[in-house]
């Protein structure tokens, strides 16, 4: 330890020049805001593709000549084609599933908080670190440019399901669209590989002495088991891209058997679309909780501390994140119930994914307990966090229904889908960045977010998730399919007109209010106001570092660590909260344990 | 000359925005709001009390919803094994709008109750094994049920009981972006099928050679007698699309390579269904609206929807299903052509 000491207290004296200091860094905290900024820049994109397609969903009828001046030919008379539809609920729904809620979530938070939480120099490779975002940042830019291909960027839906995905001549998107968004996932994976890799091995090596792993705040338990997830889930989704990329430039038949598309009779047989689905899902079910782990992790910490109160249940907690981790890898399948799967194997998912709402009930009544009594500081961070518990319960709760076969089979694909999954796992995801954020802050940029900002923010948020998302589940139970472009075509659902009118526009005026978040942003990064060392008087080891950053963390010997991290207002202390490198005083018990 | 313009409206544009910058920073400092950013007493008193009047609205709205999107919902099943599906919905449903209705106040009600205050103290409450155990027990007692009432509906739905009656066979084959159904005819088989096969009015690839094609019949509208039971088989020339029959709790995926199937039996017929309370209702909303924007009056048909995305026109890819009399079917019936008379 005192040579690794010596070593990292020489490094923060070397001159650093612009590239090696914000370019190719090696430092953790600077490659925790490159993902942020990244990530915050593909959501600006994913955002503002929903709302053109919302634009179209409420006004069928009307030419928007915004249309026409962002989508050129797909946008002719401010009309926009079926086809640019298509591209646009794709490219925003893999924008933000993955370039927003994975990479930009959990690579900004993993990167800033595993080491400072741990008690670490930095992560156990700093240069691996480095790989991990530059690779992000190239599979962002290839997303970018195949928006701008000619035959249009993919446009068969975020989950790709061949053959549609893999025949050119079924839809256009499926040209060089496809294959860039192949090149992107693909780049996309081995950063997450790299990252997640680089997760585990700081999380079980480079913990500060004393830092048990039922010390651990649960941020890390959260990042450390979605790093795990990551790790054995998306390998899977590459060998479903390779044969895909096989399939569709190599003339085999993974997934493509007996098919004739637009009058031409293809030569392949024997594969099977379904195997595709398997191999997606089986990452696509876990990447849900790669999703939404990391944003509890958050809220944990920032319910704890800003309730001033231990987190309710620790270990309850903690089995609840394994056991939802577990679970998460058994129930693929009911993505598939109505796609001719064995109704056995459709019993078997019903059975594993409907379990999973135990551990996830004892997470939100935890929660909810964590409050009861508490002293509440009702910070931005503090207002998302329980945003993030409703609309996780809310979401949550629609699940028992759509996990069930019996119900599946007719909501299955329509709008309550939609509204259940952007509830349970976009909202409650995007609730704990923002908490993650106005949380976190100070520590990344060493200033103070404006909190009369932050409510604003945060009230035009929520109200408006709402408002978009729980109508639709009504839309759903009207029998309305998802990814139409217009339901126009059906005078069945014309009632469903207002509807659509309303949640438009509460999803425009929830994205313009995300504006109000990227003026705080960034100019609170410049120009707010000075933080002080612990500004939330916080007991997590985050909070002992100087505030300016420096290389290697912390001046000198990193600090020992004597309790875990939710000791806020343990009677007999002289301050509602004790920091975790604090000894125990003669006498203490130590909770937690 | 547009350029130029278009250069001026950037440049004021960003000095736009500059000077709201610079009024948002002068009256931060007249507020004090630049340098105390710690949230205070006054700011829990009022986010606490915004967390309580969002819970009331939540909820008020969530009633408000259930009573104005009533009407717009799909009508009672049309099959029989729906109204099974239906009975579980109804008790799922209730069951979570139970806990949506305890859990929400409880949460923002917390929010608003322990509201920060200076010197108050928050109770040291690190776990409660009891309690604990009540709220893993409970949601697992109660999912029990769930599951096994959900596993006996599915497994009734999917596994029909194959001492009733025969069913009738009928395959829907989907392309892109239209639907055809094939009725076995009277040997009640379908002849062999396949894409190969496919040649000028043949569009279904169904090989003339094989003995039960003949009497097979291709249409373009799907009828089914009331209370017979139907077995689809469904077929996919392209890519995979979805056979989405809403009104009798029907769904499956048509995939290339892959037949599927789905048997059911249709228990109301269309023109009964056009006279119920609902339907009727439904149907007036509808055609009111259609009437202000000038489009024809809508009557209520059950329809085939594909919900599956296919391609461009995936939103528009219907086939009207007609549920009849047996005498009503079969006059039908007979006017339509045998595939072996079509091909000759």
């Amino acid at each position: 330890m005192a040579a690794e000491d010596s070593h990292e207290d020489g490094h923060h004296h070397h001159e650093e020049t612009f590239i090696s200091k914000y370019v190719f860094s090696l430092d953790h905290k600077m490659i925790s805001k490159q993902f942020l900024v990244t990530g915050m820049i593909m959501g600006i994109i994913g955002v503002s593709m929903s709302l053109l397609f919302r634009l179209q969903l409420a006004w069928p009828e009307k030419e928007w000549p915004i249309f026409e001046a962002l989508l050129g030919k797909w946008g002719v008379d401010g009309v926009m084609s079926p086809e640019m539809y298509l591209a646009l609920v794709t490219i925003h729904g893999t924008i933000m599933v993955f370039f927003v809620l994975t990479a930009g979530l959990s690579g900004t938070f993993s990167n800033l908080l595993i080491p400072l939480q741990i008690g670490a120099r930095d992560m156990a490779s700093g240069f691996i670190n480095m790989l991990s975002y530059w690779f992000f940042f190239a599979s962002s830019v290839v997303m970018i440019m195949s928006l701008f291909v000619e035959s249009g960027p993919a446009s068969a839906g975020w989950t790709i399901y061949p053959p549609l995905s893999a025949l050119p001549q079924a839809m256009p998107g499926s040209g060089m669209g496809m294959t860039l968004w192949l090149v992107s996932m693909s780049l996309f994976i081995v950063s997450s590989l790299l990252g997640a890799l680089n997760y585990i091995v700081t999380v079980l090596n480079l913990r500060t002495k004393g830092m048990s792993m039922t010390r651990l705040p649960l941020t890390i338990w959260a990042f450390f088991v979605t790093a795990i997830l990551g790790v054995l889930s998306f390998p899977v989704l590459f060998s479903a891209a390779l044969l895909l990329i096989f399939d569709r430039s190599f003339g085999t038949s993974f997934y493509l058997s007996d098919i004739m598309v637009s009058g031409e009779l293809l030569s392949n047989a024997g594969g099977s679309p379904i195997l595709f689905q398997h191999l997606f899902w089986f990452l696509g079910h876990p990447e849900v909780y790669i999703i939404l782990l990391p944003a509890l992790g958050i809220t944990s910490e920032v319910i704890s501390t800003n309730a001033r109160k231990p987190i309710f249940g620790y270990r309850a907690m903690v089995g609840s994140i394994l056991a939802i981790a577990f679970l998460s890898f058994i129930v693929w399948g009911h993505h598939m119930f109505i796609t001719g799967m064995n109704p056995f194997l459709g019993s078997v998912f019903t059975f594993t994914t409907l379990l999973i709402a135990i551990p996830s009930a004892v997470k939100a009544f935890n929660y909810i307990t964590t409050l009861w009594k508490g002293n509440l500081r009702l910070t931005p961070a503090m207002l998302f966090s329980i945003g993030l518990v409703s609309t996780f319960i809310t979401g949550g709760l629609t699940g028992l229904i759509l996990g069930d076969s019996a119900l599946d089979i007719n909501v299955h694909d329509t709008y309550f889908v939609v509204a259940h999954f952007h509830i349970v796992m976009g909202l409650s995801a995007i609730f704990g960045m923002f908490a993650g954020v106005y949380h976190w802050f100070p520590k990344m940029y060493g200033r103070r977010m404006f909190k009369g900002l932050g409510y604003a923010h945060f009230w035009l948020t929520f109200v408006c998730a709402y408002g978009v998302f729980f109508p639709m589940h009504f839309m759903g139970m009207a029998g309305l399919p998802r990814r139409y472009y217009t339901n126009t075509s059906f005078p069945m659902f014309d009632d469903l007109a207002d509807i659509n009118v309303l949640i438009s526009v509460f999803a425009i005026v929830g994205g313009i209010a995300q504006l109000i978040f990227l003026f705080n942003f960034f100019y609170s990064a410049v120009r707010g106001q000075k933080s002080t060392r612990n500004p939330w008087r916080s007991n997590t080891m985050e909070w002992t570092t100087p505030v300016e950053h420096i290389h290697g963390n912390w001046p000198g010997e990193i600090p020992e660590v004597h309790r875990w991290a939710y000791d806020y207002s343990k009677p007999g202390a002289d301050d509602d909260f004790i920091s975790q490198i604090e000894p125990l005083k003669e006498g203490e018990v130590e909770t937690g344990h | 000359m547009e350029t130029v313009l278009k250069i001026v409206i950037g440049i004021l544009g960003v000095v736009a925005v500059w000077q709201a910058i610079r009024v948002f920073e002068i009256s931060a400092k007249i507020k004090g709001s630049d340098t105390d950013q710690d949230v205070n007493d006054k700011d829990n008193k009022t986010q606490g009390f915004l967390l309580a009047l969002f819970v009331v609205g939540l909820i008020g709205s969530f009633f408000w919803m259930v009573s104005a999107y009533a009407p717009m919902e799909l009508p009672k099943s049309a099959s029989v094994h729906g109204e099974d599906i239906d009975n579980l919905w109804d008790i799922s449903m209730g069951l979570i709008i139970i806990v949506f209705l305890i859990t929400q106040p409880l949460l923002f009600g917390f929010g608003y109750w322990f509201r920060g205050k200076k010197g108050r103290k928050a109770v040291f409450l690190e776990h409660d094994n009891k309690l604990e155990f009540i709220w893993t027990v409970v949601p697992a007692l109660v999912l029990a049920v769930l599951i096994i009432y959900g596993l006996t509906t599915w497994s009734e739905v999917m596994n029909p009981s194959k001492d009733g009656e025969e069913p009738m066979v009928v395959e829907i084959y989907s392309k892109q972006f239209g639907w055809t159904a094939r009725y076995a005819g009277a040997d009640n088989t379908l002849g062999y099928a396949n894409v190969q096969k496919i040649e000028g009015a043949n569009v279904l690839g169904v090989d003339s050679t094989d003995k039960f094609s003949a009497d097979d019949v291709v249409v373009t509208e799907l009828h089914l007698p009331v209370g017979k039971p139907v077995l689809l088989k469904f077929r996919s020339q392209d890519v995979i699309h979805s056979a989405y029959l809403p009104h009798f709790r029907v769904q499956m995926n048509c995939v290339p390579g892959t037949p599927t199937h789905f048997q059911f039996v249709p228990s109301v017929t269309t023109a009964d269904m056009r006279l119920d309370e609902h339907v009727i209702t439904k149907t007036n909303n509808i055609n009111e609206i259609r009437k202000a924007k000038g489009d024809d009056p809508y009557e209520f048909d059950y329809l085939l929807l594909c919900n599956k995305i296919c391609g461009s026109a995936h939103y528009n890819m219907q086939l009207k299903v007609v549920v009849e009399t047996q005498e009503e079917y079969d006059n039908w019936m007979k006017d339509q052509r045998a595939f072996a008379t079509l091909t000759k």
